[in-house]
């Protein structure tokens, strides 16, 4: 049994220095064989596996994760939670996502301190205005909180942007989602991965997947660097790396891989207390609770795994911070790192079966996963323990690129591709 | 003098006064002081506060690894900077400087009271705990933590100054002028190889420049001495760029390097004048040699963070560089030798010092003379405690047991006002990891240092792990000659004379007698982190280095780990019983030091932000008042107000006047492609819709492109010029992205086509005149033509001249009028337009706009690509079946329109929408329902465009709804925040049905 | 930032370029023929290799000449450049 993390335990704790805290989660040998087994060490994977275990009740299932826990996009992006998508199915995804989110702490007894700070995406062109009003009024049919701010409305919600008419490409307005905010990232993964393996789940760190072993349209079980562990279920949830595991299975998916930048300031004292995202400048920026400018770059336009983007990119988005809050030109960068980040044609992701028996896929997350975390394990979890979609699911499959169904988010996604 | 100024050094000239404010206090330093050995010089040790625990904390080192001495600089000023390091200040007059993170004060802060509950608030509990009740989150955990977050304040106001860029190549990039990247830049720089040095102080030499030792000689001179000399050779030199105040940011791969040089930072700040303050070096080098010498460790102890704790070396630079004592009863806390050139140097000088050694002996030369000149030294000995609230005043030491994993023996109290520790050096292995460059464990001295294998770089000197003076020297030389392919130098004979370290012993974390649990030693001293963090940390799971940093925030504050990340490495290895090789180093990210976003971004902002294009016609629509619109990087007249009139009026009255009788609009911005070839109607017929081979010459045709996906994606007339010769025209904003694409496939998918593709946008500037009136005016300005439909039919093209200027007519038509498109070469574009208004006067001739256009197209039901499509959006969903040949075989997109979703006949369609009230004007952008009673209501479409058409005095609007084709009369409802308003499906064309205004 | 060697000018910084994906992709003669299956395997359908890749670049601000380029994109190494309709250099 776990320690019950509330004020009171840290207190009675306190009294032993600290020294009877138990593991957050174990560090076991993979068994020889599994009910499911979920590739990927990720947020997504770990919800998955903790939605698996308590949802379907699937509890002899492990989570192989090629590194540690919560080392990939988890542990590297810009922690933005939103779900004001233009296409219903979307905004169903998302937000049944933001609807989690909005208890999560309580349910994982892990505080993962959801900020809900407002996300605020700005319009500085004609045709921004008619995307973005046409986006706030699907959200709002689609019971989503969003509202159209004009310009001083803008400056009103957060009065550090330059609104100033006479800047390049002028604020015209914007969308706000109130309910939208941040996350702490790290502790979407440790929270998932203490309630998983409370349940019993087997979480195995640097554990590297070498080969998915099949049998005609079947799986069979994964080669790893710890040996061979038999499974009929895999539900592979590895981001960047996707296209690297289908290969192992002989598949090819509709994926590229890019490094997706971001940085942080020096920490300040709060500046700026909601999240503002720019699609037409390429700027988005929030202030973590460490006062760190928390600030998103885009992505290299080509494919790459090193985690390394080029100069160009993180130069592009300050120049648009620095258009849009010129107050911020005497702050310092203070790191800038890079994500891998697996890329749809339509911006959208995918949570499908594919037509090896027993394989699943859940990526195609692009830009935005983290926001998608608890909504993505606990459909994806559907999808492994039914074998079929959610009905939420169902349009992110892989079918789509065939039909020509896409789920073109481009304008909602954020992120110019 | 004040009691601290001990010293008379080359380096502060103590004639030159400066007098600065701290805290609000005003004191005086010298010339050549920083921020830090000023403060030192008159007793301020205390300097801010801890982030979590608001600890009493001072200045600790004399660089850019300093953790506690950050401030807010020159505060309620434009000029205000916060975290900046006190030790990386140059002093100039007039410098305003204050502490951050405490409150009122930085000697009594109410935000200490965190000290004393710190047992409650160990590494990770706010994972733990204000969780409940639910709703005290945002109004009361949330507030606090973020109101006890940050360190210093942003700036409020605009930066008033500059910063540029500057671009450069170079055989041999240097990092650092210490002693061996003196070496290195010689050695370049004299085998003829371009050379750039740089080094972020402002002198020359790194630790070498105030050496005075006699047991470190180099051609037995001082080693200061020596180098001294050296440099100022290198400064003769030709062929190399000496950059001072200049810091590597960040090491991209192919040798790709950042630098920031810093300009006026050191000025006082009436010199500056909105001046250029910093300048980003952007450098491609052939080759580079790193240079960035080595960090001294701390040593890990309780209560090792109060004020007057300094690293060894950084005690003796204030010393013999500075002239400045920072104690005036010094003990050293060492485990190597190096911490002995600091008591000798004391020592000399008559100041007293003690040495603490966790070592059970060395013979070493230095410490020999230390122990001649009657230092006293206990040696297996431990500090176990310090003392002392704002400053230290006294220490406890015991001895080590045999293993050195207890302390035995009695508590022995010794008094001292500053306490130098030393806990061995650090390579700067930071610019070979963010090379992509991988990294060896040594275990005898316990660094992580360079493996080389990338050709292009190499690391001399103490980042390479060479530490001895005499290693130094031979290894860099030896190094950077095979490098540079040299084969012999000045430094093949250079003879040396160091003390070399015999002895070393090294322990992570210092045994106490106090239990760990209420020790308090300090790993990361502006993030609070401590030893028993670290192993709360590994207790509770988080094993790997990169889980116990980020639950612990060990190695995450402004200086990125500098003085950290060893130590935690060390004490994970230790409790976890394994070899701390194995366990890998977390990933250093750049930049190396933060780098201002002004820098980064350098003169790209205000109007620089992005380009801005004007068309030739540009300064007659400013003189004309017209307000502008931005489309891409192009500014387009949006409309032309008369007086007061706001943007409805004068597009009411710009739409009316077009039609009843000339309008004249500026079409330069559209995309303009020249393109021949004997295939070039071929190569049309692959790329558009429809089909091309059969267009006359002097014929034009609009062409529909569509992507891969068989979405549409561009349309615009082309325009047939000769049997191989077309002008084809795009979007405004299209015009790049078609030209690339057509170039792609020309040049990738069909080379056997002999096509020639050139952009002519900006060539070419386009007046269209539309209007019933149009003909007159044209037949005005080309008197010699005949307009007659017959011999200038709609959709055809003529040459024409004014005066003698040849220039292209079309007529065709975006607004469904009798129209006419004049091109000519730009540099006559304003005169042809100011010929064009003057012939169209007596017809009252009305400049129109950018909403205008779009107004009086819709009127037609012509669609604009980007407007009324989204990326989804087939030809056949546009009910523009007739554009999509059925007879060719293939086009681009084509495949796609046969998919199992694209052939749906319950697609979104585009069709017309009427208001049932004719004066309410539908939003751009609004839903389309047709039953509202569904929970939740399915959306089925949504309004595309829509205006009031002062020619039909209703509104209309396009929009695209879900089997359009089918709902012609259909009533839906378009549903606002506040009210639903009733619409009527019609078709898309609203206005001259029959196409007869063409001819009119 | 790469220095890439375009087969055309020589070597050139990055920013000058532009990445078309991956290469050796041909466009199907007779779209018409193929599946829904066999043409999304075209439009869509990526190896996305961590490791060598054959990929194509623009020299956009340069000469605008497409090429094809050898890279490892598991540590963005360059292994080859060469120019459309050539033979890509065997490993």
């Amino acid at each position: 049994m776990k320690n019950k993390y509330s004020i009171f335990s840290l207190i009675k704790n306190a009294f032993s220095q600290h020294e009877n805290w138990k593991q957050a989660w174990g560090d076991p040998e993979p068994k020889r064989e599994y009910e499911a087994i979920i590739i990927g060490g990720g947020g997504h994977g770990l919800a998955t596996a903790y939605y698996l275990a308590k949802k379907h009740n699937m509890r002899n299932i492990a989570v192989l994760e090629k590194g540690w826990i919560g080392g990939g996009n988890t542990g590297r992006n810009t922690t933005i939670i939103r779900s004001n998508y233009l296409w219903d199915a979307s905004a169903g995804l998302y937000d049944h996502a933001l609807k989690i989110w909005e208890n999560l702490s309580q349910e994982l007894n892990y505080n993962i301190m959801f900020s809900q700070r407002g996300v605020m995406n700005l319009a500085h062109n004609l045709q921004d205005v008619r995307d973005l009003k046409r986006r706030t009024h699907a959200n709002r049919l689609n019971g989503i909180d969003a509202v159209w701010l004009n310009t001083d409305q803008v400056k009103e919600f957060c009065p550090i942007i330059n609104t100033s008419p006479d800047i390049r490409y002028p604020v015209l307005g914007g969308t706000l989602q109130r309910r939208a905010g941040t996350a702490r990232h790290d502790a979407v993964a440790w929270g998932y991965a203490r309630g998983a393996d409370e349940m019993g789940v087997d979480i195995i760190q640097n554990c590297e997947v070498k080969g998915i072993k099949r049998n005609g349209d079947k799986v069979e079980g994964v080669e790893t660097s710890k040996g061979f562990i038999k499974t009929k279920k895999i539900g592979v949830v590895a981001a960047g790396h996707s296209s690297v595991i289908a290969n192992m299975a002989g598949l090819k998916l509709p994926l590229e891989s890019k490094p997706l930048q971001a940085l942080v300031s020096e920490p300040v004292k709060p500046i700026i207390d909601t999240v503002v995202m720019s699609n037409a400048v390429h700027a988005y920026v929030s202030q973590s609770d460490k006062g760190e400018l928390v600030i998103g770059a885009g992505t290299d336009a080509y494919v790459s795994y090193t985690q390394r983007g080029s100069h160009d990119v993180v130069e592009g988005t300050l120049k648009a911070i620095l258009e849009l809050y010129p107050i911020f030109s005497r702050m310092k960068m203070l790191r800038q790192w890079g994500g891998i980040v697996d890329i749809c044609p339509d911006a959208s992701p995918i949570i499908s079966k594919t037509n090896i028996k027993g394989l699943y896929f859940n990526c195609g997350w692009g830009t935005g996963g983290f926001k998608a975390t608890p909504g993505s394990g606990d459909l994806f979890a559907h999808t492994i323990a039914n074998d079929e979609p959610h009905k939420l699911n169902a349009a992110f499959n892989l079918n789509r690129f065939v039909s020509g169904d896409l789920v073109d988010e481009h304008g909602a996604a954020a992120v110019a591709h | 003098m004040t009691k601290y100024r001990v010293n008379k050094t080359k380096h502060v000239d103590q004639t030159k006064t400066v007098s600065f404010d701290f805290d609000g206090k005003s004191y005086h330093g010298f010339e050549g002081d920083t921020l830090a050995s000023a403060l030192l010089s008159n007793g301020v040790h205390l300097v801010g506060r801890s982030f979590k625990y608001h600890r009493p904390r001072g200045i600790m080192s004399c660089g850019s690894e300093e953790p506690n001495a950050i401030c807010q600089i020159n505060e309620d000023t434009d000029l205000t900077e916060p975290n900046v390091r006190a030790t990386e200040i140059e002093l100039y007059e007039g410098l305003k400087a204050s502490s951050q993170n405490c409150w009122p004060s930085v000697n009594f802060d109410i935000g200490g009271i965190n000290n004393f509950i710190s047992s409650f608030i160990p590494a990770g509990f706010y994972y733990k705990t204000f969780m409940w009740p639910k709703s005290f989150w945002k109004k009361i955990y949330e507030p606090l933590i973020r109101w006890s977050a940050g360190l210093g304040k942003s700036p409020t106001k605009p930066d008033p100054e500059l910063y540029d860029h500057k671009h450069v190549h170079c055989d041999v990039l240097i990092i650092g002028g210490g002693i061996s990247g003196i070496i290195a830049s010689k050695i370049a720089a004299k085998n003829n190889f371009k050379t750039i040095l740089i080094e972020d102080k402002n002198i020359l030499g790194g630790s070498t420049i105030f050496q005075k030792n006699e047991n470190y000689k180099i051609n037995d001179k001082y080693s200061g001495e020596w180098i001294y000399e050296e440099i100022a050779e290198l400064k003769k030199l030709d062929n190399i760029t000496i950059k001072t105040r200049t810091s590597l940011a960040a090491y991209h791969s192919y040798n790709y390097l950042l630098a920031k040089e810093n300009i006026s930072d050191h000025l006082p700040l009436d010199k500056r004048n909105g001046g250029i303050r910093q300048r980003l070096w952007k450098i491609r080098a052939d080759k580079v040699i790193v240079a960035t010498g080595a960090i001294e460790r701390p040593l890990v102890f309780n209560n090792n963070d109060r004020p007057g704790i300094m690293l060894s070396n950084s005690v003796k630079k204030y010393l013999d560089f500075y002239g400045v004592s920072c104690g005036l009863n010094n003990v050293i806390f060492t485990n190597n030798d190096s911490a002995y050139e600091t008591a000798v140097s004391l020592k000399e000088k008559g100041i007293s010092v003690e040495i603490i050694d966790i070592r059970k002996k060395s013979n070493s030369k230095i410490v020999k003379n230390a122990e001649q000149l009657g230092v006293k030294i206990y040696w297996n000995s431990t500090v176990v405690n310090t003392f002392g609230l704002r400053k230290i005043n006294s220490i406890e030491i015991m001895n080590l047991s045999e293993d050195g994993s207890n302390v035995v023996g009695d508590k022995n109290r010794i008094n001292c006002d500053c306490l130098a520790i030393s806990g061995g050096w650090t390579p700067m292995v930071h610019m070979h990891t963010q090379s992509g460059g991988k990294l060896d464990f040594r275990e005898i001295d316990q660094t992580f240092i360079p493996n080389e294998i990338d050709k292009n770089h190499i690391n001399v000197g103490s980042c390479n792990g060479d530490f001895e003076l005499e290693e130094i020297i031979n290894n860099t030389n030896k190094k950077v000659k095979n490098f540079l392919k040299v084969s012999e130098t000045e430094f093949d004979n250079t003879s040396v004379l160091n003390s070399k370290e015999l002895d070393k012993r090294n322990i992570w974390l210092l045994p106490n007698y106090i239990s760990e649990g209420k020790c308090k030693s300090f790993i990361d001293f502006q993030n609070d982190s401590t030893a028993k963090d670290i192993k709360l940390a590994l207790r509770e799971g988080f094993k790997s280095i990169e889980h116990v940093k980020r639950y612990t925030t060990t190695g995450m504050a402004t200086d990125q780990g500098k003085l950290s990340n060893m130590h935690a490495l060390g004490i994970i290895a230790d409790t976890a019983g394994v070899k701390m090789g194995t366990l890998g180093t977390t990933t250093f990210r750049p930049p190396f030091t933060p780098l201002t976003f002004g820098s980064i971004v350098g003169r790209s902002v205000g109007n620089f932000f992005d380009i801005t294009r004007k068309t030739s016609i540009h300064e007659w629509h400013i003189q004309n008042d017209a307000k502008f619109e931005n489309v891409g990087q192009w500014k387009r007249p949006w409309y032309y107000p008369i007086n007061e009139e706001g943007l409805h009026d004068a597009v009411q009255r710009e739409s009316k006047a077009a039609r009843d009788s000339a309008g004249i609009l500026d079409a330069s911005t559209l995309g303009k492609i020249d393109i021949q070839g004997t295939d070039a109607s071929e190569f049309l017929n692959r790329v558009y819709t429809n089909a091309w081979s059969k267009l006359g010459i002097g014929k034009c045709r609009y062409g529909l492109m569509l992507n891969e996906d068989g979405m549409v994606y561009d349309d615009g007339v082309t325009t047939r010029l000769g049997e191989n010769h077309y002008l084809m025209t795009t979007t405004t904003g299209g015009a790049a992205n078609v030209l690339s694409k057509l170039e792609d496939y020309l040049q990738t998918e069909w080379p056997e086509l002999d096509v020639y593709l050139t952009s002519v946008t900006d060539h070419y500037s386009t007046a269209s005149i539309c209007g019933p009136n149009s003909k007159k005016i044209l037949t005005k300005i080309f008197p010699d033509k005949d307009f007659s439909d017959d011999a200038f039919p709609h959709m055809s093209y003529q040459n024409g001249k004014i005066d003698e200027i040849n220039c292209r007519i079309m007529r065709i038509s975006f607004t469904g009028e009798l129209s006419y498109e004049i091109n000519i070469e730009s540099k006559f574009g304003k005169s042809l337009w100011e010929k064009c208004i003057e012939a169209g006067k007596e017809f009252k001739i009305t400049p129109y706009g950018t909403e205008t256009m779009h107004l009086l197209r819709a009127e037609k039901g012509f669609i604009i690509v980007g407007q009324d499509t989204d990326g989804t959006m087939t030809p056949i969903d546009l009910q523009m079946d007739w554009i999509v040949s059925k007879k060719k075989y293939d086009f681009i997109g084509k495949r796609s329109l046969y998919r199992s979703d694209t052939i749906r006949e319950d697609r979104k369609q585009l069709v017309g929408l009427l208001t049932d009230d004719p004066n309410e004007i539908l939003e751009e952008g609004a839903q389309i329902v047709s039953d509202m009673s569904k929970k939740p209501v399915e959306m089925i479409g949504h309004v595309t465009s829509s205006y009031f058409s002062p020619n039909l005095n209703k509104s209309i609007a396009l929009a695209v709804v879900k089997s359009g084709k089918k709902l012609n009369g259909q009533k839906l409802i378009v549903p606002m925040e506040n009210k639903n308003i009733n619409v009527t499906v019609s078709e898309s064309v609203f206005l001259d049905k029959e196409n007869k205004r063409i001819n009119a | 930032m790469f220095l890439i060697n375009c087969p055309y000018c020589g070597e050139r910084d990055q920013s000058e370029f532009s990445c078309g994906g991956e290469a050796h992709i041909v466009r199907p003669k007779q779209p018409t023929e193929l599946s829904d299956d066999q043409w999304a395997e075209y439009l869509f359908m990526r190896k996305n290799i961590k490791g060598v890749q054959f990929e194509r670049w623009n020299h956009a601000h340069g000469c605008r000449k497409w090429f094809n380029m050898v890279r490892d994109t598991s540590n963005d190494k360059i292994h080859a450049v060469y120019k459309m309709g050539e033979k890509p250099p065997v490993e």
